[in-house]
């Protein structure tokens, strides 16, 4: 990314010395972590090329969408629906914040103990770094943790973009209906902020969009249960992290391409890793871009990562929403059947999440499963208890990791993920 | 054959030699450049085969091409080596705290380890003596229980802003001494607990050798503690028993 964008950046309000540093960081953080991996895909070009400009080309074209008139929309979360975002013309993009930015700024209006999320998208707008975030016409939070919630508070003040959607805590007949109606509420409110009509027709194209990309994602995680594995745990991340702020369908046909050629790997029987290298599944919180942090460490220390159970990863994509409605009204009811069969800890109970973990590490034959926690990060933090307990009745190891974006605790973590993996590893032996 | 361990420890290094039978021990500071201080260990034994651990390990495996395991698959060998009958290990170094559980024959079933925080480590130890005029080595022995005097809090700044506070209000040296050890005991024992607790407990790592630690954690465990004479040397010896085993 270059000069050419300056007079963009600046037109958005942004820090230009401040977002240049930033993206010099960025650019050597990916040189060292992505661009140094051995064996890659070479369908990964184009992922490569997305992030090379994430503050490029990308917000050229969402300037461009917003002179057709089209609304850029900004989301935080997996269960607000993509399809609605697409009914109103309207451009979706994942706003969470994967670096430690801005904190200082972000310091001044949230406490010190908050998580590193949070912290992240918000020092992202004080500290003027995010396009995203300047770009958009309406940004959507939702009421799923303590510390999104009472953050959105503030981050409307600053931004006034912010609509907030009620998540219920419990998946009962109640909460059902309360996601439901949050549901019609926002398809109101995403017409009146676009001026475009939610119609049927509408609605069905945009399900076929999303679904397809929720497939082409599901092809890839299918792929990564083969040993060896066609695809390193960083570069599936990466996929998934950019799956939600790419264009939906240019997005869907390059996957489709990768995987094509990982289809090829798999029968040739070639790998990214040698066969029968420790294969380990991510489970927690989500990995907002650019946090590669964990992954990162796991395969630098002769581990693979074959799935990720989180947000950023199979809570995502894992469910289709159903194509069979009939009526606007039936269409945002599957819409919330949908994001309701999706088991994040901010609900109680959530023993369908454990539910998950055992059956993904079943399908992706995985040897251990580290829990990844963000500090500070309540519901995550405080279910791996119960997530430990399934696991290890599974007959797996289990990793319990609490730690944010930062490199300070990177030697202790190292130490811990090898000494898993060589844990799993004796315990093959003996 | 001649095989060696090195454990590349955050204040000190331990270098263990396996020659013929005979087991030699060296420790020398950490210090500012532990790469020169292995170079030396290491060049002046000539071993063949050296395997590294600790957490300076891939400092040391950057410089000379060794292969290394972590300190936790080390311990558990070395401490299960001296102590055969040990499952449970607690492990106190300078800046890490570790709780392995090992399985009957010896693998490693579980463990835990501290975060980014050096409270309840070797570290934290050696400041609060410094702060109370101790040297290391008579901390342990100059504790004295029977006041109440308690130190809350496990940061080493602000842990060290209590005791000064304490001295402030005229409270004894030895009191403070006993308190602080208490912290750092309530700091290691739910990393212990995690784990699970299976007889016998064996303590390694330098902090084992501080008297008043060791029956702390027995008393507060309800379990008797089994202490290697040079407590701090397990890891490197574990590593130098794995190196045995690749030259053989």
């Amino acid at each position: 990314m270059s000069e050419n964008y300056r007079e963009m950046w600046a037109s958005l309000g942004l820090n230009l010395d401040a977002h240049q540093g930033l993206l010099a960081v960025l650019s050597d953080a990916y040189q060292n972590i992505y661009l140094s991996q051995k064996n890659r895909p070479a369908g990964m070009g184009y992922f490569d090329f997305v992030i090379s400009e994430v503050h490029g080309l990308r917000i050229v074209e969402l300037l461009d969408a917003k002179k057709e008139g089209k609304a850029i929309i900004g989301t935080f979360c997996v269960y607000v629906p993509e399809e609605l975002i697409l009914a109103v013309d309207g451009v979706s993009i994942g706003l969470c914040a994967g670096a430690d930015v801005g904190t200082e700024e972000a310091e001044k209006y949230i406490p010190r103990n908050t998580c590193a999320l949070i912290k992240g998208f918000m020092g992202f707008k004080l500290a003027g770094l995010c396009p995203y975030i300047e770009s958009a016409d309406l940004i959507i939070g939702e009421t799923t943790c303590d510390g999104k919630k009472k953050a959105y508070e503030i981050f409307d003040e600053i931004t006034n973009k912010v609509y907030v959607m009620e998540l219920p805590n419990k998946k009962g007949e109640d909460g059902r209906r309360l996601w439901t109606n949050e549901i019609r509420k926002l398809a109101v409110k995403l017409s009146q902020v676009t001026g475009r009509q939610i119609t049927i027709d509408k609605l069905r194209g945009a399900a076929v969009i999303v679904n397809a990309k929720r497939r082409a994602l599901k092809r890839l995680s299918a792929l990564r249960a083969h040993d060896p594995v066609p695809i390193s745990g960083l570069d599936a991340l990466l996929i998934n992290q950019v799956s939600f702020y790419d264009d939906p369908v240019r997005f869907t046909t390059k996957l489709n391409e990768l995987c094509d050629e990982l289809d090829r790997r798999v029968r040739e029987g070639s790998g990214v890793v040698p066969k029968g290298t420790t294969r380990l599944l991510v489970s927690g919180s989500p990995m907002a871009i650019p946090n590669w942090k964990l992954h990162s460490i796991i395969e630098g220390s002769g581990g693979i990562v074959v799935g990720e159970e989180a947000c950023v990863g199979e809570r995502n994509f894992g469910a289709l929403l159903d194509e069979g409605f009939s009526t606007v009204d039936d269409a945002l009811q599957k819409m919330a059947d949908r994001s309701m069969g999706i088991n994040c800890a901010c609900f109680t109970p959530n023993d369908d999440r454990l539910t998950d973990i055992k059956n993904l590490s079943s399908t992706l034959r995985a040897q251990g499963v580290v829990h990844y926690a963000l500090q500070f990060c309540t519901p995550y933090m405080i279910e791996a208890y119960r997530a430990k307990t399934a696991v290890e009745a599974a007959g797996l190891p289990f990793l319990r990791i609490e730690t944010d974006y930062s490199l300070e605790d990177a030697g202790q973590l190292k130490t811990r993920v090898e000494a898993f993996i060589e844990m799993i590893r004796d315990g093959i032996v003996s | 054959m001649i095989a060696a361990g090195i454990d590349v420890g955050s204040r000190y290094i331990k270098y263990v030699v396996l020659d013929s039978g005979e087991r030699h021990f060296w420790r020398e500071e950490t210090g500012y450049d532990p790469l020169s201080v292995c170079r030396r260990l290491i060049g002046d034994s000539r071993p063949d085969r050296v395997l590294a651990t600790g957490y300076g390990r891939h400092l040391l495996a950057a410089e000379t091409d060794l292969p290394t395991i972590t300190e936790i698959k080390a311990v558990a060998r070395g401490a299960r080596e001296v102590l055969p009958s040990c499952r449970t290990i607690i492990d106190v170094g300078g800046q890490d705290t570790k709780a392995v559980l090992l399985k009957v024959d010896g693998t490693i079933e579980n463990f835990e380890m501290n975060d980014r925080c050096a409270a309840g480590t070797g570290k934290f130890l050696e400041i609060m003596a410094h702060t109370l005029g101790f040297s290391i080595q008579e901390f342990g022995l100059r504790c004295e229980a029977g006041r109440q005097v308690a130190i809350n809090s496990m940061c080493a700044v602000f842990a060290e802003s209590e005791v000064i506070t304490l001295i402030g209000k005229g409270v004894n040296r030895e009191f403070i001494a006993a308190a602080l050890h208490n912290s750092i005991v309530s700091r290691i024992l739910p990393l212990v607990k995690r784990v699970g607790v299976v007889e016998d407990v064996v303590f390694t790592g330098g902090c084992a050798r501080d008297r008043c630690l060791r029956d702390m954690l027995a008393e507060r465990l309800r379990k008797n503690i089994l202490v290697y004479e040079q407590p701090d040397m397990l890891s490197a010896y574990g590593a130098a028993l794995y190196a045995l085993d690749s030259t053989a």
